[in-house]
């Protein structure tokens, strides 16, 4: 499994925020990327997932056995800076609907929505509206989405914004967890994620500088 | 795509999902039209299919431009976009669930609006009928003034603006194919069936046209 990309541009109205990113992922590997605000982390994530068009370049997967072709979108989890739940649902019908709406990629399976938010820690609270959980525990429920369906490349921005230092461990080791099974993460973070074996991508405004760590 | 089509069926009916908003409009709309026109029964019998018809297409308008506001503004349409399935499907499925949550009950009501309006059972029974051919037509068309207005904050009148010249059609055939089983010379068929063709014309145009614009609307 690997997740290509070659001279990625991206703008965003008519300025150009960042301009021939490269960079190559295969499994257990991750790219944490860095930067100020505003230096394009988020809209970079957003190019990988296929929701703004690259000025230049490409991205491209080729999954095991071969798969090739498949466009880089549909092989991604991606968690943004919205939870992408509904407030009026209660939890488990939100995970619900996403566990049976997103489907497993081949080689893989979900896990089940109980299962999930217990992964999470808050098994005991999924029949609460969404709307009435803490910002953390939003997040943290947003986060169990990324386990009901499985997905080989995880999109992560902030993930860890609005957490407790016990539960920004907690995601650390879940994403280890998904790395450890071959899968790939990028996120845009400013926690260290106790990561091994994770590249660096340090966004500068404009000009992208350098990358840190051996590149396969 | 089932999940989907039950989750904003859920959604509608939840608090603050605005299904009832349409209904209320509609009743509100052609409840007061006999005190305005005044107690002529011949009268308002005469301009009822064409009174229930209004209605109901600016009832139809008013809930449209939630219609995946609502998913852009938590995020969901993202993960709707990025996902295998044709985004088009998706598209017809929200459009149904629309339809179904907002457009089917203002059907449901027409027959006692009807009543509002001194029509006779064959006038009441021929609105009911044309709305519940046209009225996916209106769902459909403005599913893709939905989604070019997406990322406007109060794009609310602005979508009705724009789809409203499109929607004109289905009015002049409906409210005419109403008429026609009315009143004995007109035939009543082919206006329905001009109906019946819009919408299954929009069917196919208005969820490719409304996944142009979700694929192109960026951020």
């Amino acid at each position: 499994m690997r997740l290509i990309a070659e001279n990625l541009s991206a703008h965003r109205g008519e300025d150009l925020i960042f301009s021939n990113i490269s960079f190559n992922l295969t499994a257990g590997e991750a790219l944490l990327l860095t930067g100020r605000n505003g230096s394009g982390k988020s809209t970079l994530l957003k190019v990988v997932a296929g929701l703004i068009r690259p000025a230049s370049g490409a991205i491209s997967w080729q999954g095991g056995r071969g798969e090739t072709g498949v466009p880089v979108r549909e092989v991604c989890h991606y968690l943004g800076h919205r939870n992408a739940m509904k407030p009026e649902l209660s939890v488990a019908e939100n995970l619900a609907f996403w566990r049976a709406f997103l489907g497993d990629r081949p080689g893989g399976a979900g896990l089940s929505v109980g299962e999930a938010a217990a992964a999470v820690e808050l098994e005991a609270i999924l029949h609460l509206p969404f709307g009435y959980l803490s910002a953390g525990q939003q997040r943290r429920m947003a986060f169990a989405k990324l386990l009901v369906a499985h997905r080989p490349v995880w999109l992560l921005d902030e993930p860890t914004a609005a957490l407790d230092s016990a539960a920004e461990g907690l995601f650390a080791s879940l994403i280890r967890d998904h790395l450890g099974r071959g899968g790939l993460v990028l996120a845009a973070t400013h926690q260290p994620l106790d990561l091994v074996a994770a590249h660096r991508l340090q966004m500068q405004g404009f000009q992208y500088a350098q990358m840190e760590g051996e590149i396969a | 795509m089932t999940a989907l089509l039950l989750r904003d069926l859920k959604l509608s009916i939840r608090a603050g999902g605005g299904a009832l908003i349409g209904i209320l409009f509609f009743m509100t709309v052609v409840a007061v039209i006999p005190f305005g026109v005044g107690p002529d029964l011949n009268l308002l019998s005469r301009i009822g299919p064409a009174i229930v018809w209004i209605g109901a297409l600016l009832a139809a308008l008013l809930g449209l431009d939630r219609m995946f506001q609502a998913d852009r503004d938590d995020g969901s349409l993202d993960l709707l976009l990025m996902q295998e399935h044709p985004l088009v499907l998706t598209v017809l499925v929200k459009c149904l669930a629309h339809w179904l949550a907002n457009v089917l009950p203002l059907v449901l009501a027409s027959p006692l609006l009807g009543l509002f309006m001194n029509m006779s059972e064959v006038a009441i029974g021929a609105v009911m009928l044309t709305l519940l051919v046209g009225s996916p037509a209106l769902t459909f068309i403005g599913a893709v003034g939905a989604a070019v207005s997406v990322t406007l904050p109060r794009g609310g009148l602005l979508v009705s603006i724009l789809v409203l010249p499109l929607c004109i059609p289905v009015l002049i055939f409906g409210v005419s194919a109403t008429y026609a089983a009315v009143e004995d010379p007109a035939p009543f068929l082919p206006p329905f069936l001009i109906l019946t063709a819009i919408t299954m014309f929009f069917a196919v145009l208005g969820p490719a046209g409304a996944a142009l614009a979700l694929r192109n609307a960026g951020d």
